[in-house]
């Protein structure tokens, strides 16, 4: 996956602006977005699927434009072939889970699945252990069973890539240590590029490959790291250097 | 006791209140959906509008209809001329004025169900690659559809007591467009006072039904 971000937003409300100057380029195939709340992270994400329109620049994935300002090219979020999982995993609460994998699969209006898809969706359902669940409605789920349906759902769309925001902060602690290794498996099974967005250092030591620190709206570092020790070796440089930063204002 | 005729008014009621509730719902559903996803200048004028039969008094909302839809009115003259429709004084007219007045309750309880609907869940329908209209029918339409029904009964029970605007449009034509509530008027100005008792309880016990089915819609959804 080659990754171009290039893009700014004003946010108002009230009496209060934000300002969003988010860059970064990367070729890797694990992206980590880090930084605290409210430091531009999630609108990032957003901006890349189309789900909020910067005011300026543009965003490239595999040599495809999905935005540019200054061309006047704007692709709506169906036709950016992105996953999204949602930090709350946004399941359709009125469709069972069969239904809500394979939404995807044939998202037109009434959408109603060939016997092959329904096929694959069975399938899908079975390589995340949901097969059981297949006529459940999501609130009867469990968090960690919610995020499976979830990811099965945004795989079942074939995605470019996949973008999380914050995938295991709706987890409890223990939870969200095996789901973390769950996600890997399924990125590399997949063999799907992503990118994460997070406030947890222990996601960017699981993931980050190539990692862009956020600040304020801003972009303040970004940093290669191959193995997952060098990455729990430098995660403590980049809280000393947004600490350092926080202490400066 | 000499309860008169009540099937008659009471079957034309029913008709002018379903057929006003559907035309409610056919213009109500897509304007508080459009108003509820898309922010733009004058919005709030437009859901003020939308909102106004609600709070003007019938005989206001009647002169508007004549002008509009009398012989002489701007549409009236052309559903005359080109359809040979009139609307004044039959059974549609009070349909009409009927779902003029209904439209409020449709717009307000929908549009109150569409903004309850997650924008996340939207979003998920958009990014999974469902267009614009797949987005109303598969995702929002059903999350809000709870409420659009509590609307649509709603209407339905006003749409069965009109009175002012029916009056000034269809008139009071017993057989062809006096409705329950124009024959209690009768009843009581004749001094029948067993009929208009009669006609008084029918129409409070349906409309009772109706609200405590919609109560009931309503806090189901909750």
């Amino acid at each position: 996956m080659r990754v171009r971000v290039d893009i700014e937003a004003v946010l108002s409300s009230g009496d209060r602006s934000f300002h969003l100057r988010s860059a970064f380029e990367a070729s890797g195939d694990a992206v980590v977005l880090f930084g605290p709340s409210g430091s531009g992270k999630t609108l990032t994400l957003q901006a890349m699927a189309g789900l909020m329109r910067p005011s300026g620049g543009r965003i490239e994935l595999d040599g495809r434009t999905l935005f540019d300002h200054a061309a006047g090219i704007d692709l709506p979020p169906m036709r950016r072939g992105l996953g999204y999982l949602f930090q709350d995993y946004a399941l359709f609460p009125h469709l069972s889970v069969a239904g809500n994998v394979g939404f995807g699969l044939n998202p037109g209006w009434p959408g109603k699945l060939s016997r092959e898809q329904n096929d694959r969706v069975r399938a899908m359902l079975d390589t995340f252990g949901l097969g059981q669940l297949a006529a459940e409605r999501p609130v009867r789920l469990s968090g960690g069973q919610r995020q499976r349906v979830a990811l099965a759902r945004a795989m079942m769309a074939s995605p470019a890539a996949l973008l999380l925001d914050e995938p295991f902060s709706a987890l409890d602690p223990l939870l969200r240590v095996r789901m973390r290794r769950e996600l890997a498996g399924t990125l590399e099974k997949f063999g799907i590029p992503a990118v994460l967005i997070t406030h947890d250092p222990d996601d960017v030591a699981a993931f980050a490959k190539t990692l862009v620190v956020y600040r304020n709206g801003c972009v303040v570092e970004q940093l290669e790291m191959e193995s997952e020790d060098e990455r729990k070796r430098r995660m403590p440089e980049v809280i000393a250097l947004l600490e350092e930063q926080d202490s400066r204002d | 006791m000499t309860t008169g005729p009540v099937l008659v008014p009471l079957v034309l009621t029913l008709k002018v209140a379903l057929v006003a509730t559907l035309g409610a719902l056919t213009l109500g559903v897509p304007a508080a959906y459009a108003l509820s996803r898309k922010d733009f200048p004058g919005r709030a004028l437009l859901d003020a509008l939308a909102t106004l039969p609600m709070v003007l008094p019938p005989t206001v909302l009647g002169y508007y209809l004549l002008v509009l839809f009398g012989r002489q009115g701007v549409i009236g003259k052309v559903l005359n001329e080109y359809f040979g429709v009139t609307l004044m004084f039959s059974w549609q007219g009070a349909a009409l004025a009927s779902c003029v007045v209904a439209f409020p309750l449709v717009f307000t309880t929908a549009r109150a169900a569409f903004d309850a609907v997650d924008p996340n869940l939207v979003n998920a329908a958009r990014t999974l690659g469902a267009p614009g209209f797949s987005v109303f029918a598969r995702v929002s339409l059903p999350l809000a559809r709870r409420g659009i029904l509590a609307g649509a009964m709603l209407a339905f029970a006003r749409g069965m007591g009109e009175f002012g605007a029916t009056l000034m449009i269809a008139g009071n034509i017993p057989g062809k467009t006096q409705t329950l509530s124009l024959a209690v008027y009768d009843a009581v100005m004749a001094g029948r006072d067993d009929q208009a008792l009669f006609l008084v309880c029918v129409v409070s016990l349906v409309s009772l039904s109706i609200l405590v089915a919609s109560g009931k819609l309503l806090r189901a959804r909750a």
